[in-house]
Protein backbone atom coordinates (compact mmCIF):
# COMPACT_ATOMS: atom_id res chain seq x y z
CA UNK A 1 0.00 0.00 0.00
CA UNK A 2 2.58 2.66 1.16
CA UNK A 3 4.75 1.76 -1.87
CA UNK A 4 2.07 2.01 -4.59
CA UNK A 5 1.58 5.29 -2.60
CA UNK A 6 4.75 6.53 -2.81
CA UNK A 7 5.19 5.35 -6.30
CA UNK A 8 2.46 7.18 -7.56
CA UNK A 9 2.87 10.35 -6.09
CA UNK A 10 6.21 9.63 -7.29
CA UNK A 11 4.88 9.16 -11.10
CA UNK A 12 2.25 12.13 -10.59
CA UNK A 13 5.10 14.53 -9.06
CA UNK A 14 7.11 13.48 -12.15
CA UNK A 15 4.38 13.92 -15.16
CA UNK A 16 3.44 17.79 -13.42
CA UNK A 17 7.13 18.11 -13.31
CA UNK A 18 7.76 18.72 -9.86
CA UNK A 19 11.26 18.94 -8.93
CA UNK A 20 12.28 17.01 -5.77
CA UNK A 21 14.92 19.03 -4.04
CA UNK A 22 15.23 16.69 -0.88
CA UNK A 23 19.18 18.37 -0.30
CA UNK A 24 17.58 21.71 0.44
CA UNK A 25 15.56 20.59 3.41
CA UNK A 26 18.15 19.69 6.02
CA UNK A 27 19.05 23.50 6.24
CA UNK A 28 15.54 24.75 7.59
CA UNK A 29 16.74 21.95 10.58
CA UNK A 30 19.61 22.86 11.55
CA UNK A 31 21.29 26.35 10.25
CA UNK A 32 25.17 25.55 9.20
CA UNK A 33 26.66 28.31 8.03
CA UNK A 34 29.79 30.31 7.50
CA UNK A 35 30.05 33.57 8.20
CA UNK A 36 32.80 36.25 7.32
CA UNK A 37 34.14 38.25 9.40
CA UNK A 38 35.67 41.67 7.86
CA UNK A 39 37.88 44.77 9.25
CA UNK A 40 35.78 47.65 9.52
CA UNK A 41 39.17 49.77 10.18
CA UNK A 42 42.75 50.03 7.81
CA UNK A 43 46.01 49.17 9.53
CA UNK A 44 49.12 46.63 10.13
CA UNK A 45 47.79 43.82 12.33
CA UNK A 46 50.15 43.97 15.18
CA UNK A 47 48.78 41.47 17.61
CA UNK A 48 45.47 40.14 19.06
CA UNK A 49 44.88 40.06 22.56
CA UNK A 50 42.20 38.34 25.04
CA UNK A 51 40.15 41.13 27.53
CA UNK A 52 37.42 39.48 29.72
CA UNK A 53 37.16 36.64 28.01
CA UNK A 54 36.73 38.03 24.22
CA UNK A 55 39.22 37.79 21.56
CA UNK A 56 40.32 41.07 19.78
CA UNK A 57 42.30 42.26 16.84
CA UNK A 58 44.39 45.36 16.86
CA UNK A 59 44.94 47.35 13.91
CA UNK A 60 47.34 50.15 14.11
CA UNK A 61 46.74 52.65 11.20
CA UNK A 62 49.40 54.75 9.60
CA UNK A 63 49.07 57.25 11.59
CA UNK A 64 49.86 55.27 14.76
CA UNK A 65 46.65 55.28 16.22
CA UNK A 66 45.52 51.76 17.07
CA UNK A 67 42.25 50.34 16.76
CA UNK A 68 40.54 47.09 18.24
CA UNK A 69 37.88 45.02 16.78
CA UNK A 70 36.29 42.24 18.31
CA UNK A 71 36.45 38.36 16.86
CA UNK A 72 34.48 36.09 17.17
CA UNK A 73 34.81 32.56 19.58
CA UNK A 74 36.74 30.07 17.65
CA UNK A 75 37.03 32.08 15.27
CA UNK A 76 40.12 31.86 12.68
CA UNK A 77 42.27 34.63 11.33
CA UNK A 78 43.09 34.53 7.92
CA UNK A 79 46.00 37.39 8.08
CA UNK A 80 49.33 37.24 9.02
CA UNK A 81 50.87 39.54 12.06
CA UNK A 82 52.29 42.03 9.81
CA UNK A 83 50.00 41.76 7.00
CA UNK A 84 48.20 44.87 6.04
CA UNK A 85 44.70 44.89 6.35
CA UNK A 86 42.07 47.10 4.06
CA UNK A 87 39.15 48.07 4.93
CA UNK A 88 36.63 45.29 4.26
CA UNK A 89 39.08 42.86 4.38
CA UNK A 90 38.21 38.85 5.56
CA UNK A 91 39.83 38.73 9.06
CA UNK A 92 38.82 35.28 9.42
CA UNK A 93 35.52 33.24 9.66
CA UNK A 94 33.57 31.27 12.30
CA UNK A 95 30.72 28.88 11.89
CA UNK A 96 27.50 29.33 13.27
CA UNK A 97 25.34 26.18 14.13
CA UNK A 98 21.95 26.83 15.45
CA UNK A 99 18.45 25.16 15.15
CA UNK A 100 16.04 25.94 12.19
CA UNK A 101 13.35 27.44 12.02
CA UNK A 102 11.51 24.05 11.45
CA UNK A 103 13.30 22.54 14.43
CA UNK A 104 12.37 25.76 16.19
CA UNK A 105 8.50 24.90 15.15
CA UNK A 106 8.42 21.68 16.35
CA UNK A 107 9.94 22.81 19.52
CA UNK A 108 7.09 25.09 19.92
CA UNK A 109 4.47 21.96 19.09
CA UNK A 110 6.07 20.16 21.94
CA UNK A 111 6.50 22.49 24.56
CA UNK A 112 2.12 23.71 23.61
CA UNK A 113 1.26 19.91 23.73
CA UNK A 114 3.11 18.91 26.90
CA UNK A 115 1.97 22.17 29.03
CA UNK A 116 -1.50 21.76 27.62
CA UNK A 117 -1.67 17.87 28.36
CA UNK A 118 -0.48 18.61 31.92
CA UNK A 119 -3.48 21.14 32.68
CA UNK A 120 -5.76 19.42 30.50
CA UNK A 121 -5.38 16.17 33.00
CA UNK A 122 -5.81 18.81 36.01
CA UNK A 123 -8.98 20.64 34.18
CA UNK A 124 -10.39 16.95 32.97
CA UNK A 125 -10.05 15.04 36.65
CA UNK A 126 -11.73 17.85 38.41
CA UNK A 127 -14.16 18.17 36.29
CA UNK A 128 -14.73 14.24 36.31
CA UNK A 129 -14.66 14.45 40.08
CA UNK A 130 -17.44 17.38 39.60
CA UNK A 131 -18.96 15.51 37.73
CA UNK A 132 -20.33 12.72 39.75
CA UNK A 133 -20.63 15.17 42.77
CA UNK A 134 -23.48 14.95 44.94
CA UNK A 135 -23.23 18.55 45.11
CA UNK A 136 -25.73 20.53 42.50
CA UNK A 137 -24.10 23.14 41.77
CA UNK A 138 -20.17 21.03 41.34
CA UNK A 139 -22.51 19.07 39.14
CA UNK A 140 -24.45 21.12 36.67
CA UNK A 141 -21.01 23.61 36.60
CA UNK A 142 -19.25 20.92 35.09
CA UNK A 143 -22.10 19.86 33.27
CA UNK A 144 -22.33 23.46 31.58
CA UNK A 145 -18.18 23.20 31.14
CA UNK A 146 -18.62 20.12 29.30
CA UNK A 147 -21.20 20.57 26.81
CA UNK A 148 -19.96 24.16 26.37
CA UNK A 149 -17.00 23.44 24.90
CA UNK A 150 -17.74 19.92 22.80
CA UNK A 151 -20.00 22.23 21.38
CA UNK A 152 -18.20 24.85 19.61
CA UNK A 153 -15.47 24.36 17.19
CA UNK A 154 -11.78 24.58 18.75
CA UNK A 155 -11.04 26.86 15.97
CA UNK A 156 -13.78 29.56 17.16
CA UNK A 157 -12.58 28.56 20.84
CA UNK A 158 -9.08 30.03 20.19
CA UNK A 159 -10.23 33.00 18.33
CA UNK A 160 -12.36 33.61 21.28
CA UNK A 161 -9.92 33.01 23.42
CA UNK A 162 -6.97 35.53 21.82
CA UNK A 163 -8.96 37.83 20.44
CA UNK A 164 -11.16 38.39 23.36
CA UNK A 165 -10.36 36.66 26.35
CA UNK A 166 -6.52 37.86 25.12
CA UNK A 167 -7.14 41.77 24.27
CA UNK A 168 -9.00 41.83 27.54
CA UNK A 169 -6.31 40.61 29.74
CA UNK A 170 -3.54 42.81 27.87
CA UNK A 171 -5.25 45.98 27.82
CA UNK A 172 -6.07 45.21 31.43
CA UNK A 173 -2.87 44.52 31.94
CA UNK A 174 -1.26 47.55 29.89
CA UNK A 175 -3.35 49.56 32.04
CA UNK A 176 -2.30 48.53 35.37
CA UNK A 177 1.31 49.15 33.99
CA UNK A 178 2.14 45.13 33.43
CA UNK A 179 3.60 43.22 31.02
CA UNK A 180 1.14 41.29 28.57
CA UNK A 181 0.80 37.54 28.21
CA UNK A 182 2.14 36.26 25.13
CA UNK A 183 0.10 34.39 22.63
CA UNK A 184 1.33 31.00 23.72
CA UNK A 185 -0.34 30.83 27.30
CA UNK A 186 -3.85 31.84 25.37
CA UNK A 187 -2.92 28.95 22.81
CA UNK A 188 -2.13 26.91 25.70
CA UNK A 189 -5.27 28.19 27.81
CA UNK A 190 -7.69 27.11 24.62
CA UNK A 191 -6.01 23.24 24.09
CA UNK A 192 -6.50 22.50 28.01
CA UNK A 193 -9.50 23.76 28.45
CA UNK A 194 -10.68 22.00 25.32
CA UNK A 195 -9.35 18.77 26.14
CA UNK A 196 -10.28 19.20 29.61
CA UNK A 197 -13.82 18.72 29.18
CA UNK A 198 -13.25 15.52 26.77
CA UNK A 199 -11.07 14.24 29.62
CA UNK A 200 -13.44 14.83 32.04
CA UNK A 201 -16.25 12.54 30.28
CA UNK A 202 -12.87 9.67 30.22
CA UNK A 203 -12.32 10.17 33.81
CA UNK A 204 -16.20 10.28 34.77
CA UNK A 205 -16.37 6.80 32.23
CA UNK A 206 -13.38 5.51 34.31
CA UNK A 207 -14.63 6.09 38.01
CA UNK A 208 -17.91 4.94 37.60
CA UNK A 209 -16.36 1.70 35.99
CA UNK A 210 -14.43 0.36 39.45
CA UNK A 211 -16.98 -1.39 41.17
CA UNK A 212 -18.86 -0.32 43.84
CA UNK A 213 -17.59 -2.59 46.22
CA UNK A 214 -14.29 -0.77 46.46
CA UNK A 215 -15.97 2.35 47.37
CA UNK A 216 -17.77 0.53 50.37
CA UNK A 217 -15.04 -1.53 51.08
CA UNK A 218 -12.70 1.75 51.59
CA UNK A 219 -15.33 3.58 53.26
CA UNK A 220 -15.76 0.89 55.56
CA UNK A 221 -11.99 0.61 56.93
CA UNK A 222 -12.69 4.77 57.70
CA UNK A 223 -11.15 6.02 54.85
CA UNK A 224 -13.29 9.44 54.08
CA UNK A 225 -14.41 10.09 50.58
CA UNK A 226 -11.11 12.09 49.18
CA UNK A 227 -8.85 9.52 50.68
CA UNK A 228 -10.75 6.59 49.23
CA UNK A 229 -10.67 8.57 45.89
CA UNK A 230 -7.15 9.36 45.89
CA UNK A 231 -5.86 5.55 47.40
CA UNK A 232 -8.35 2.87 46.17
CA UNK A 233 -10.78 4.31 43.32
CA UNK A 234 -8.71 6.94 41.35
CA UNK A 235 -5.38 4.34 40.74
CA UNK A 236 -7.81 1.57 39.24
CA UNK A 237 -9.83 3.90 37.17
CA UNK A 238 -6.64 5.49 35.78
CA UNK A 239 -5.19 2.56 34.90
CA UNK A 240 -8.51 1.69 32.32
CA UNK A 241 -8.49 5.19 31.13
CA UNK A 242 -4.94 5.06 29.71
CA UNK A 243 -6.09 4.00 26.05
CA UNK A 244 -8.60 6.58 25.25
CA UNK A 245 -6.63 9.40 27.38
CA UNK A 246 -4.03 8.25 24.87
CA UNK A 247 -5.99 9.31 22.32
CA UNK A 248 -7.22 12.09 23.23
CA UNK A 249 -3.61 13.24 24.04
CA UNK A 250 -3.15 12.71 20.33
CA UNK A 251 -5.51 14.68 19.09
CA UNK A 252 -4.07 17.61 21.26
CA UNK A 253 -0.76 17.49 19.92
CA UNK A 254 -2.42 17.45 16.04
CA UNK A 255 -5.12 20.32 17.27
CA UNK A 256 -2.20 22.32 18.41
CA UNK A 257 -1.76 22.71 14.26
CA UNK A 258 -4.72 25.17 14.93
CA UNK A 259 -2.59 27.61 17.14
CA UNK A 260 -0.70 29.26 14.05
CA UNK A 261 -3.81 31.64 13.47
CA UNK A 262 -2.77 33.34 16.68
CA UNK A 263 0.94 34.15 15.55
CA UNK A 264 2.01 30.59 17.56
CA UNK A 265 4.75 29.95 15.51
CA UNK A 266 4.37 25.64 16.01
CA UNK A 267 5.42 23.43 12.93
CA UNK A 268 2.48 23.75 10.60
CA UNK A 269 2.77 27.72 10.87
CA UNK A 270 7.08 27.11 10.74
CA UNK A 271 6.13 24.71 7.71
CA UNK A 272 4.01 27.06 6.04
CA UNK A 273 6.26 29.89 6.46
CA UNK A 274 9.40 27.65 4.83
CA UNK A 275 7.09 26.86 2.04
CA UNK A 276 6.08 30.52 0.99
CA UNK A 277 10.00 30.92 1.40
CA UNK A 278 11.33 27.87 -0.54
CA UNK A 279 8.85 27.02 -3.02
CA UNK A 280 9.05 23.27 -2.27
CA UNK A 281 5.28 22.62 -0.61
CA UNK A 282 5.71 18.40 -1.75
CA UNK A 283 8.67 18.22 -0.07
CA UNK A 284 8.13 20.11 3.16
CA UNK A 285 4.07 19.27 4.12
CA UNK A 286 5.46 15.65 3.79
CA UNK A 287 8.20 16.13 6.69
CA UNK A 288 5.54 18.17 8.29
CA UNK A 289 3.31 14.89 8.94
CA UNK A 290 6.52 13.20 9.38
CA UNK A 291 7.69 15.11 12.64
CA UNK A 292 3.71 15.42 13.50
CA UNK A 293 3.70 11.02 13.28
CA UNK A 294 6.88 10.98 15.25
CA UNK A 295 5.35 13.10 17.88
CA UNK A 296 2.11 11.02 18.24
CA UNK A 297 3.95 7.65 17.60
CA UNK A 298 6.48 8.50 20.84
CA UNK A 299 3.41 9.51 22.75
CA UNK A 300 1.77 6.42 21.94
CA UNK A 301 4.85 4.31 22.81
CA UNK A 302 5.36 6.55 26.28
CA UNK A 303 1.28 5.63 27.59
CA UNK A 304 1.22 1.85 26.28
CA UNK A 305 4.86 1.76 28.22
CA UNK A 306 3.02 3.50 31.09
CA UNK A 307 -0.03 1.25 30.19
CA UNK A 308 2.23 -2.12 30.59
CA UNK A 309 4.37 -0.97 33.80
CA UNK A 310 1.01 -0.55 36.07
CA UNK A 311 -0.76 -3.83 34.21
CA UNK A 312 -1.36 -4.77 38.22
CA UNK B 1 -21.92 -2.36 71.87
CA UNK B 2 -25.20 -1.71 69.38
CA UNK B 3 -27.96 -0.58 69.55
CA UNK B 4 -30.54 -0.49 66.50
CA UNK B 5 -33.85 1.01 67.45
CA UNK B 6 -37.10 1.20 65.11
CA UNK B 7 -34.80 1.14 61.85
CA UNK B 8 -36.98 1.88 59.00
CA UNK B 9 -35.57 1.72 55.44
CA UNK B 10 -37.57 2.64 51.78
CA UNK B 11 -35.71 1.39 48.50
CA UNK B 12 -37.33 3.50 45.71
CA UNK B 13 -37.21 0.83 42.64
CA UNK B 14 -39.08 2.93 41.73
CA UNK B 15 -41.98 1.05 43.27
CA UNK B 16 -41.40 1.56 47.10
CA UNK B 17 -40.40 -1.22 48.81
CA UNK B 18 -39.97 -1.55 52.64
CA UNK B 19 -36.62 -2.99 52.77
CA UNK B 20 -36.79 -2.43 56.70
CA UNK B 21 -39.52 -2.03 59.12
CA UNK B 22 -39.19 -1.12 62.45
CA UNK B 23 -36.23 -3.55 63.42
CA UNK B 24 -34.60 -2.84 66.66
CA UNK B 25 -31.84 -4.94 67.78
CA UNK B 26 -29.16 -4.92 70.63
CA UNK B 27 -26.05 -6.27 70.45
CA UNK B 28 -23.71 -6.75 74.12
CA UNK B 29 -19.90 -6.86 73.88
CA UNK B 30 -18.52 -10.18 73.10
CA UNK B 31 -21.80 -10.98 71.38
CA UNK B 32 -22.27 -13.36 68.10
CA UNK B 33 -25.67 -12.66 66.47
CA UNK B 34 -26.17 -14.14 63.52
CA UNK B 35 -28.96 -12.92 61.45
CA UNK B 36 -30.50 -15.69 58.75
CA UNK B 37 -33.43 -15.36 56.63
CA UNK B 38 -34.53 -15.59 53.08
CA UNK B 39 -32.98 -13.61 50.24
CA UNK B 40 -34.43 -9.98 49.91
CA UNK B 41 -35.65 -10.19 53.63
CA UNK B 42 -33.40 -7.34 54.41
CA UNK B 43 -31.22 -8.56 56.27
CA UNK B 44 -27.56 -7.27 54.57
CA UNK B 45 -29.42 -4.13 54.46
CA UNK B 46 -29.75 -4.30 57.98
CA UNK B 47 -26.45 -5.00 58.48
CA UNK B 48 -25.54 -1.91 56.26
CA UNK B 49 -27.25 0.75 58.21
CA UNK B 50 -25.24 -0.78 61.01
CA UNK B 51 -22.09 0.93 59.43
CA UNK B 52 -24.05 3.41 57.38
CA UNK B 53 -23.38 2.09 54.11
CA UNK B 54 -26.76 2.32 54.02
CA UNK B 55 -28.65 5.42 55.39
CA UNK B 56 -32.01 4.40 57.34
CA UNK B 57 -34.69 6.48 56.88
CA UNK B 58 -35.84 6.63 60.39
CA UNK B 59 -34.54 5.22 63.97
CA UNK B 60 -31.55 5.26 65.46
CA UNK B 61 -27.81 3.28 64.86
CA UNK B 62 -25.55 3.60 68.65
CA UNK B 63 -22.51 2.09 68.31
CA UNK B 64 -20.82 2.63 71.25
CA UNK B 65 -22.60 5.15 72.46
CA UNK B 66 -22.34 7.23 69.29
CA UNK B 67 -25.61 8.06 67.61
CA UNK B 68 -24.44 7.14 63.62
CA UNK B 69 -27.54 8.65 62.16
CA UNK B 70 -26.89 11.96 63.80
CA UNK B 71 -25.32 14.41 60.92
CA UNK B 72 -23.07 15.62 63.28
CA UNK B 73 -21.58 12.10 64.34
CA UNK B 74 -18.31 11.63 62.39
CA UNK B 75 -18.95 8.63 60.54
CA UNK B 76 -15.49 7.91 59.35
CA UNK B 77 -14.26 7.62 63.00
CA UNK B 78 -17.08 5.56 63.75
CA UNK B 79 -16.36 2.78 60.90
CA UNK B 80 -12.92 2.47 61.88
CA UNK B 81 -13.63 0.89 64.86
CA UNK B 82 -16.42 -1.50 62.96
CA UNK B 83 -14.53 -4.06 60.49
CA UNK B 84 -16.67 -5.20 57.39
CA UNK B 85 -16.42 -8.00 55.52
CA UNK B 86 -18.35 -8.22 52.11
CA UNK B 87 -19.63 -11.27 50.47
CA UNK B 88 -17.89 -10.25 46.87
CA UNK B 89 -13.99 -9.70 49.41
CA UNK B 90 -13.56 -6.32 47.89
CA UNK B 91 -9.98 -6.11 48.25
CA UNK B 92 -8.42 -4.01 46.29
CA UNK B 93 -6.86 -5.37 43.11
CA UNK B 94 -4.20 -2.75 42.64
CA UNK B 95 -2.88 -3.10 46.07
CA UNK B 96 -0.19 -6.30 47.47
CA UNK B 97 -2.00 -8.29 50.34
CA UNK B 98 0.25 -6.49 52.46
CA UNK B 99 -0.57 -3.05 50.87
CA UNK B 100 -4.29 -3.67 51.50
CA UNK B 101 -3.47 -4.56 55.21
CA UNK B 102 -1.57 -1.45 55.61
CA UNK B 103 -3.14 1.15 53.95
CA UNK B 104 -5.95 2.06 56.23
CA UNK B 105 -3.68 1.51 59.08
CA UNK B 106 -1.65 4.15 57.89
CA UNK B 107 -3.67 6.91 56.10
CA UNK B 108 -6.35 6.05 58.84
CA UNK B 109 -4.92 5.32 62.14
CA UNK B 110 -1.32 7.24 61.33
CA UNK B 111 0.90 4.68 62.15
CA UNK B 112 3.73 4.11 60.65
CA UNK B 113 5.08 1.76 57.69
CA UNK B 114 6.60 -0.94 59.92
CA UNK B 115 3.97 -0.81 63.00
CA UNK B 116 1.66 -1.56 60.43
CA UNK B 117 3.39 -4.15 58.48
CA UNK B 118 4.15 -6.09 61.35
CA UNK B 119 0.46 -5.86 62.76
CA UNK B 120 -0.24 -6.90 59.00
CA UNK B 121 2.31 -9.97 59.05
CA UNK B 122 0.27 -10.80 62.14
CA UNK B 123 -2.28 -11.03 61.23
CA UNK B 124 -1.52 -12.60 58.03
CA UNK B 125 0.01 -15.35 59.71
CA UNK B 126 -3.24 -15.71 62.24
CA UNK B 127 -5.69 -16.75 59.03
CA UNK B 128 -3.10 -18.76 57.84
CA UNK B 129 -1.27 -17.04 54.63
CA UNK B 130 1.30 -15.57 56.14
CA UNK B 131 3.38 -16.84 52.95
CA UNK B 132 1.02 -14.64 50.06
CA UNK B 133 1.86 -11.15 51.86
CA UNK B 134 3.56 -10.10 48.53
CA UNK B 135 1.09 -11.19 45.86
CA UNK B 136 -2.04 -9.32 44.24
CA UNK B 137 -5.71 -10.36 45.05
CA UNK B 138 -6.23 -12.08 41.80
CA UNK B 139 -3.48 -14.78 42.50
CA UNK B 140 -5.33 -15.83 45.28
CA UNK B 141 -8.26 -18.34 45.53
CA UNK B 142 -11.45 -17.43 46.87
CA UNK B 143 -11.37 -18.28 50.06
CA UNK B 144 -7.63 -17.01 50.68
CA UNK B 145 -9.08 -13.49 49.62
CA UNK B 146 -11.75 -13.44 51.94
CA UNK B 147 -9.45 -14.53 55.07
CA UNK B 148 -7.19 -11.46 53.83
CA UNK B 149 -10.29 -9.54 53.61
CA UNK B 150 -10.96 -10.54 57.52
CA UNK B 151 -7.43 -9.14 57.94
CA UNK B 152 -7.61 -6.20 56.51
CA UNK B 153 -10.23 -5.49 58.60
CA UNK B 154 -8.94 -6.97 61.61
CA UNK B 155 -5.63 -4.74 61.02
CA UNK B 156 -7.95 -1.61 61.81
CA UNK B 157 -8.40 -3.32 65.65
CA UNK B 158 -12.10 -2.96 65.33
CA UNK B 159 -14.41 -3.65 68.22
CA UNK B 160 -17.06 -5.01 66.16
CA UNK B 161 -16.88 -6.83 63.18
CA UNK B 162 -19.61 -6.55 60.42
CA UNK B 163 -19.80 -10.21 58.05
CA UNK B 164 -22.45 -9.67 55.03
CA UNK B 165 -22.81 -13.45 53.31
CA UNK B 166 -18.89 -13.79 53.95
CA UNK B 167 -18.75 -17.44 52.38
CA UNK B 168 -21.92 -17.04 49.81
CA UNK B 169 -19.52 -16.26 46.90
CA UNK B 170 -17.18 -19.44 47.66
CA UNK B 171 -16.62 -22.89 46.51
CA UNK B 172 -18.02 -25.41 48.94
CA UNK B 173 -14.57 -26.60 49.61
CA UNK B 174 -13.31 -22.83 50.95
CA UNK B 175 -16.11 -22.54 52.93
CA UNK B 176 -14.50 -24.33 55.78
CA UNK B 177 -11.24 -22.26 55.95
CA UNK B 178 -13.19 -18.88 56.45
CA UNK B 179 -15.75 -20.25 58.95
CA UNK B 180 -13.12 -21.80 60.45
CA UNK B 181 -11.21 -18.17 60.85
CA UNK B 182 -14.74 -16.34 62.11
CA UNK B 183 -15.04 -19.17 64.70
CA UNK B 184 -11.31 -18.28 65.95
CA UNK B 185 -12.60 -14.54 66.16
CA UNK B 186 -15.68 -15.51 68.24
CA UNK B 187 -13.80 -17.55 70.71
CA UNK B 188 -11.07 -14.65 71.49
CA UNK B 189 -14.58 -12.60 72.43
CA UNK B 190 -14.94 -10.20 68.86
CA UNK B 191 -18.00 -8.79 68.77
CA UNK B 192 -19.78 -10.27 65.89
CA UNK B 193 -22.41 -9.30 63.42
CA UNK B 194 -22.98 -12.33 61.07
CA UNK B 195 -25.31 -12.24 57.87
CA UNK B 196 -25.20 -16.06 56.44
CA UNK B 197 -27.01 -19.06 55.40
CA UNK B 198 -24.57 -21.32 57.24
CA UNK B 199 -26.56 -22.96 59.74
CA UNK B 200 -24.21 -25.27 60.75
CA UNK B 201 -21.74 -22.11 62.02
CA UNK B 202 -24.94 -20.40 63.34
CA UNK B 203 -25.33 -23.31 65.47
CA UNK B 204 -22.02 -23.79 67.00
CA UNK B 205 -21.18 -20.13 67.40
CA UNK B 206 -24.09 -17.66 67.64
CA UNK B 207 -24.75 -16.67 70.98
CA UNK B 208 -28.06 -15.41 69.71
CA UNK B 209 -30.17 -16.15 66.59
CA UNK B 210 -31.79 -13.52 64.74
CA UNK B 211 -34.55 -14.52 62.09
CA UNK B 212 -35.92 -11.92 59.20
CA UNK B 213 -38.06 -11.99 56.41
CA UNK B 214 -40.09 -9.24 54.53
CA UNK B 215 -37.82 -6.44 56.41
CA UNK B 216 -39.16 -7.55 60.01
CA UNK B 217 -37.09 -9.47 63.06
CA UNK B 218 -39.52 -12.14 63.25
CA UNK B 219 -37.70 -14.80 65.47
CA UNK B 220 -34.77 -13.94 68.31
CA UNK B 221 -33.49 -16.30 70.58
CA UNK B 222 -30.37 -18.99 71.42
CA UNK B 223 -29.62 -21.48 68.52
CA UNK B 224 -31.16 -24.42 70.33
CA UNK B 225 -34.79 -22.21 70.73
CA UNK B 226 -34.16 -21.58 66.85
CA UNK B 227 -33.17 -24.61 65.75
CA UNK B 228 -35.49 -26.80 67.40
CA UNK B 229 -38.63 -24.89 68.43
CA UNK B 230 -39.42 -21.59 66.31
CA UNK B 231 -42.29 -20.15 67.44
CA UNK B 232 -43.09 -18.49 64.66
CA UNK B 233 -44.70 -20.03 61.07
CA UNK B 234 -42.40 -18.71 58.60
CA UNK B 235 -39.08 -19.73 60.90
CA UNK B 236 -40.48 -23.17 60.67
CA UNK B 237 -41.29 -23.04 56.95
CA UNK B 238 -37.51 -21.35 56.22
CA UNK B 239 -36.05 -23.95 58.31
CA UNK B 240 -37.85 -26.68 56.67
CA UNK B 241 -36.88 -25.63 53.51
CA UNK B 242 -32.81 -25.48 53.99
CA UNK B 243 -32.10 -28.13 56.65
Amino acid sequence: MLLVTVGFLWAASNSVEYVWRWNRIPQYFWVQKHVDVRAEQQGTLVETLTKDGARFVVLQEDDGTRVQQKLEPGMSLTPAQGDYVYLGDVLGTYRVSEPGVLLQGLWVTLEVSLISIVFGITFGVLTGLARISENPALKWGAITYIELIRGSPLLVQIFLWYFVAGTLVNNLLMQAGLGQVPPMWFGVLALSVFTGAYVAEIVRAGIQSVHRGQMEAARSLGLNYSQAMRKVILPQAFRRIMPPLAGQFISLVKDSSLLGVIAIRELTKATREVVSSSLQPFELWILCAVLYLLLTFTLSLFVSYLENKAVR
Amino acid sequence: MIKAKNLNKIFYTPEPLHALSDVSLDVAAGEVVVVIGPSGSGKSTFLRCLNRLEYADEGEVWIEGRNILDPACDINKVRAEVGMVFQSFNLFPHMSVLENLTMAQMTVRGRNRSDSESKAMGLLKKVGISDKHGVYPDQLSGGQQQRVAIARALAMDPKVMLFDEPTSALDPEMVGEVLDVMKTLAREGMTMVVVTHEMGFAREVADRVVFMDMGKIIEEGTPEHFFTSPRHERARNFLNQIL
